[in-house]
């Protein structure tokens, strides 16, 4: 893997992208936590993330450069900026966005990257190897993935499958312990179903627990055709959501 | 030299299909829209049906006023609808026309295209935010739901291709198409293509701008260029979104009798017309009815179709 070292200047234009695109992870990294804004802070996250897998792309890494794409800027980020829109999302400034633990805040990220530096120079200072298209490809990605790394990799989809249980145990109101079921509702549940589930709160956690699916199984066969025609009037000629038709007239 | 001048030729070729496709796209849902309702559509504009019509428009909007509302975040309202159609253009740069005929050929072409793509919801999700009005928010924040839940079928559909392709590349997805995979990758056909239009936010799945409950949704504020821009991005992801069904699933560039792009053309121009009869016949799907398509009825459907692929896979090796 490793190869002689290489005269470090003059730079290559690959190191020069390189460099240049760290740069702009670090900034959009810092404004992301100073700025006052909370969804600009999320956005800047897509930057920070972009300029990652351009990093990605630069070191042949294509595949892994997609993949962070795919999942934080398409997935990560989305559902960041669904929870902030969900709770509270104000434009401009918020003046309590504030941490009182700011010298605390500097201290550990310096630390951590401290480490971080000092476990890759110590590592890898002397590791080289030429940056060759093709290495990071989905063949041979996936080959070293499942070949080499196939315990690596399986252990940590069990874990995923665990936080993935999880998640639908603390959402599910019908599974849950006593505490919980007198809660709202978790996001899988029919919003019809949320009215009695409050009003029978008081009846103890078992009626409850009992009476969510039967009224979600109640509801539904009647709910879908009506609601199917009830979803209002659509593609009405002059009303047309596509705006084309709309403004053309 | 002569490379330097191939790649400019390629991009050229591709902006101009990138600007012509979707106003093409555009007039036919005028026209096979008006004569679903029996009317005519547009007749006027340009002499001929009305073809000029959406060229007519487009004047219009340049023309109009650019309002930004007062209380708007106005350097992100301002950039949601480059957000929102830039990633349309960038995907066809990997989409392949017919044997030769593509922008570039990425190793992992088809996980490129499903990143990028997911960026434009970005753009909505921004204007829906930046507008400082409440239907937008509404707007963005279904369009956030939407995305989350539709991608997953997505990218599962298309990875049962890349399964029995054996390749991420689009060109070699194609090059390795037989007739048999149209019956073998169905399910995943029409998964992908049902995904698709849900995160086009096309009709059924129009929540996120239903006009007659949020008023188009993230688009409410507005008006203009902007807005013309938004349009394109539709228009545009119908193309994009066709194209990548025609090569993944239906074979591309294959057909006997016509030249292979001709055979594209007309696979794409097919699956755009699905997507504008599917708008005019059926109803808005509400929110609690799009979540569960997705996640109880796509999601082991593209599970199935997986692990069918898988088990057909196994038994030819």
């Amino acid at each position: 893997m490793t190869s002689q070292v290489p005269d470090l200047w003059p730079p290559t234009a690959q190191e020069v992208v390189f460099l240049l695109l760290g740069a702009v992870a670090l900034g959009s990294a810092l404004l992301v936590v100073t700025t006052k804004q909370l969804v600009h802070a999320a956005l800047w996250l897509v930057v920070c993330f972009g300029a990652l897998a351009g990093g990605y792309l630069v070191l042949t890494a294509e595949f892994v450069a997609w993949v962070q794409v795919l999942i934080y800027v398409g997935a990560i980020v989305v559902l960041l900026l669904f929870g902030i829109m969900l709770t509270r999302a104000p434009i401009g400034r918020s003046a309590d966005l504030d941490s009182g633990n700011r010298v605390a805040a500097v201290l550990v990220a310096l630390a951590t990257a401290a480490v971080l530096v000092t476990v890759v120079v110590q590592g890898f200072a002397t590791a080289y190897t030429p940056l060759e298209p093709g290495r990071g490809a989905a063949a041979s990605l996936g080959s070293s993935i499942f070949r080499s790394w196939v315990l690596p990799f399986e252990a940590l989809s069990v874990l995923l499958l665990a936080a993935l249980i999880g998640a639908i145990v603390l959402s599910r109101t019908d599974i849950g312990g006593a505490s919980r079921a007198t809660g709202l509702p978790g996001p899988d549940a029919a919003p019809g179903a949320s009215a009695p589930t409050a009003g029978d709160s008081e009846g103890g956690p078992e009626r409850v627990s009992r009476s969510t699916p039967v009224t979600r199984a109640d509801r539904e066969p009647g709910t879908t055709p009506e609601s199917g025609s009830g979803g209002g009037p659509r593609s009405d000629p002059e009303t047309g959501s596509d705006g084309v038709s709309r403004n053309g007239g | 030299m002569s490379e330097v001048l191939d790649v400019a030729v390629r991009l050229v070729v591709i902006v101009v299909v990138f600007l012509a496709l979707p106003l093409i796209v555009g007039q036919m849902e005028h026209k096979a829209m008006a004569h679903m309702q029996s009317r005519l559509g547009p007749m006027y504009a340009g002499g001929f049906h009305g073809w000029a019509q959406l060229i007519a428009d487009g004047v219009k909007f340049i023309q109009k006023e650019d309002v930004i509302p007062a209380a708007a975040d106005r350097r992100i309202f301002a950039i949601a609808p480059a957000v929102a159609l830039v990633p349309y253009l960038v995907v066809m740069i990997v989409i392949p026309i017919g044997p030769g005929l593509y922008g570039v050929d990425l190793d992992a072409g088809l996980f490129f295209v499903l990143a990028v793509m997911g960026v434009g919801v970005l753009g909505a999700i921004m204007a829906g935010w930046a507008s400082a009005n409440k239907y937008s928010v509404l707007g963005g924040m279904r369009a956030a739901a939407q995305l989350v839940s539709y991608e997953l079928p997505l990218v599962l559909a298309a990875s049962s291709v890349a399964m029995a392709a054996g390749t991420l590349s689009l060109r070699g997805i194609v090059e390795q198409w037989q007739w048999w995979w149209l019956p073998w990758q169905a399910i995943g056909g029409v998964v992908f293509f049902v995904a698709g239009l849900a995160e086009l936010r096309r009709p059924p799945f129009d929540m996120p701008i239903a006009e007659s409950e949020i008023i188009m949704g993230p688009m409410t504020e507005y008006t203009g260029i902007r807005f013309a821009l938004f349009m394109l991005a539709e228009y545009a992801g119908i193309v994009v979104m066709s194209a990548l069904t025609t090569v993944l699933f239906l074979g591309g560039w294959h057909g006997p009798l016509l030249p292979g792009p001709v055979w594209t053309l007309l696979k794409v121009l097919a699956l755009a017309f699905v997507v504008i009869w599917v708008r005019v016949s059926y109803p808005r799907l509400r929110e609690d009815q799009l979540q569960k398509l997705a996640w109880v009825g796509l999601v082991p459907l593209a599970l199935l179709q997986l692990t069918l692929t898988g088990v057909v896979k196994i038994i030819t090796a």
